[in-house]
């Protein structure tokens, strides 16, 4: 792998950039592979890279329908944070964190993470006695969380609404210092630099039609491009997770529904953090370019069409006013949405299938980015050890039998 | 944005409806004797259909009632609405349609 330097920069721009090498291959497809990735997204490529790096696997495929990272790893807001309430949440996603915390230095590419904060704003009495309550619980499993007061949220984000008789008037708020953004595209072009420099054949525009399983055990996979052998098959693919598991001829608890988001013209430096208030339904951060990055809810239906719909818009932008109303004349530039995996519990499945040698990441619903470098870590060790990690022992399918869910949407109240 | 035929109150945007869940699910019985497995496939499993699919919907914010709709979860084309009770074959020979 061509290293990523100061010094290389300086190097290649003496002689006109012609000498930068292609970042990945683009290998053909081989018939056999110790493992194969379905999903080339940011949680199957870092499937890829931690097998190869920290399993020792050298003959991975990664096996992609669309492009590299086109799903919802290029749809999301970027947001990465670890604020949960759950000790297994906590654990997971701040494991994530300090993943993030040193990506740009361990794939030598730059992640562009930026940890300006996240701030959670609070409206109500109500709202006060259950972030206090979650505070202490986050200062209990070692997460940052400090309480902010009104005052402080004016200083961190000028112009908004500290009115009175605002319909949702600001009591406070919640921060993550070590909470903020990372780029994306980064992030998923980083894991397939660095898959690929250790071996992994990443094979894009590829849809997976069918698995072979004799057995109960899988055996290969069938693919547009031609036939798989393999034994070890891991299946990171969100909104389509239920696709593809019909495939393998078992079912999940997930439901598939459109996350929109949106992004506004460039503008001069507002704030620094990244901005959520649950109550008004709604996110806001600031991008490097200087865009409004906005979301909220989900289009509350099954959907696998990448495209929001325009109330749903409509109630993220009215709360996005209400709360800066100097926003109000902004332009927007773009609006899409990506197709998100919802579960019962707002908890991701990272496990054994009923099918063996068959392993599945999906279920993250709205907050599968921050999850990227853990989802891949873990599922990685499940694969090559036959078995969770410790780390993702209770985010297994068997929690709906056995009803030990983790049930984080309803007791944080932290939009996903 | 889908624009649904209420069986009882006619045409009205997708903002006055919640979505149910699938339709025609047959809730195992009797309760003493269904297995875990049964209870976890009933309660939690679904087909989550990419394509057609049969859906229950809620006219929430207009009339209140409950009715059955075939939908396309790709294009959000709605091809058939009945109400509850009916099966999708007689709704597909009937006169609901969207």
């Amino acid at each position: 792998m061509q290293k990523y330097s100061t010094l290389s920069l300086v190097r290649n721009a003496l002689t006109h950039h012609n000498g930068w090498e292609k970042a990945w291959r683009s290998p053909d497809l081989k018939s056999e592979y110790d493992a194969v990735v379905v999903g080339g997204g940011g949680h199957g490529l870092a499937t890829a890279y931690y097998l190869a790096k920290e399993h020792g696997y050298k003959n991975i495929a990664v096996i992609e329908a669309g492009w590299l990272g086109g799903g919802n790893t290029g749809r999301n807001t970027t947001i990465v944070r670890s604020n949960y309430l759950f000790p297994q949440s906590a654990e997971f996603y701040d494991f994530s964190l300090k993943l993030f915390e040193n990506m740009s230095r361990e794939l030598d590419f730059n992640v562009m993470l930026r940890q300006a904060g996240l701030l959670t704003l609070l409206h109500s009495r109500h709202d006060l006695e259950v972030m206090r309550r979650s505070i202490n619980a986050m200062h209990m499993n070692g997460i940052d969380s400090d309480w902010v007061t009104p005052n402080e949220v004016a200083d961190m984000a000028p112009g908004i609404n500290m009115s009175d008789d605002a319909r949702y008037p600001i009591v406070g708020g919640i921060l993550q210092k070590r909470g903020g953004v990372a780029r994306h595209d980064g992030v998923a072009w980083g894991f397939a630099r660095a898959g690929d420099s250790l071996g992994v054949d990443i094979i894009q525009m590829c849809a997976v039609t069918g698995f072979d399983i004799e057995n109960g055990e899988v055996v290969g996979v069938q693919t547009a491009k031609g036939h798989i052998k393999t034994k070890k098959v891991a299946i990171a693919v969100a909104g389509h997770s239920g696709v593809l598991a019909d495939m393998a001829g078992f079912r999940l608890p997930v439901s598939s529904m459109a996350l929109q988001a949106c992004v506004s013209e460039p503008l001069k430096p507002i704030f620094d953090a990244a901005i959520m208030s649950p109550s008004l339904g709604m996110y806001i951060s600031q991008s490097d370019k200087g865009e409004l990055v906005m979301g909220g809810a989900l289009d509350a239906y099954p959907s696998y069409a990448q495209r929001g719909n325009i109330n749903t818009l409509e109630h993220i932008i009215a709360g996005i006013v209400e709360l800066f109303p100097n926003f109000s004349r902004i332009k927007l530039m773009r609006q899409w949405a990506g197709i998100v995996d919802i579960v019962h519990d707002s908890t991701p499945i990272i496990g054994l299938t009923p099918v063996k040698g068959m392993y599945i990441n999906c279920g993250f619903g709205t907050g599968g980015f921050k999850a990227t470098p853990a989802g891949g870590w873990t599922l990685a060790y499940t694969l090559a050890n036959d078995r969770p990690h410790k780390m993702n022992e209770d985010l297994s399918l068997k929690r709906f039998e056995t009803g030990a869910f983790i049930d984080e949407m309803g007791a944080a109240g932290i939009a996903h | 944005m889908m624009n649904i035929k209420c069986p009882y109150c006619g045409n009205r945007s997708e903002a006055e409806y919640s979505f149910g869940g699938p339709a025609h699910l047959v809730r195992p019985i009797p309760a003493a004797e269904v297995s875990d497995e049964e209870w976890v496939d009933y309660l939690f499993m679904l087909d989550n259909v990419k394509g057609v699919s049969a859906e229950r919907w809620c006219h929430s914010h207009g009339c209140g009632q409950w009715f059955n709709m075939l939908r396309n979860t790709v294009t959000h084309e709605i091809l058939t609405i009945y109400k509850m009770g009916e099966s999708l074959e007689s709704a597909k020979g009937g006169e609901n349609g969207a």
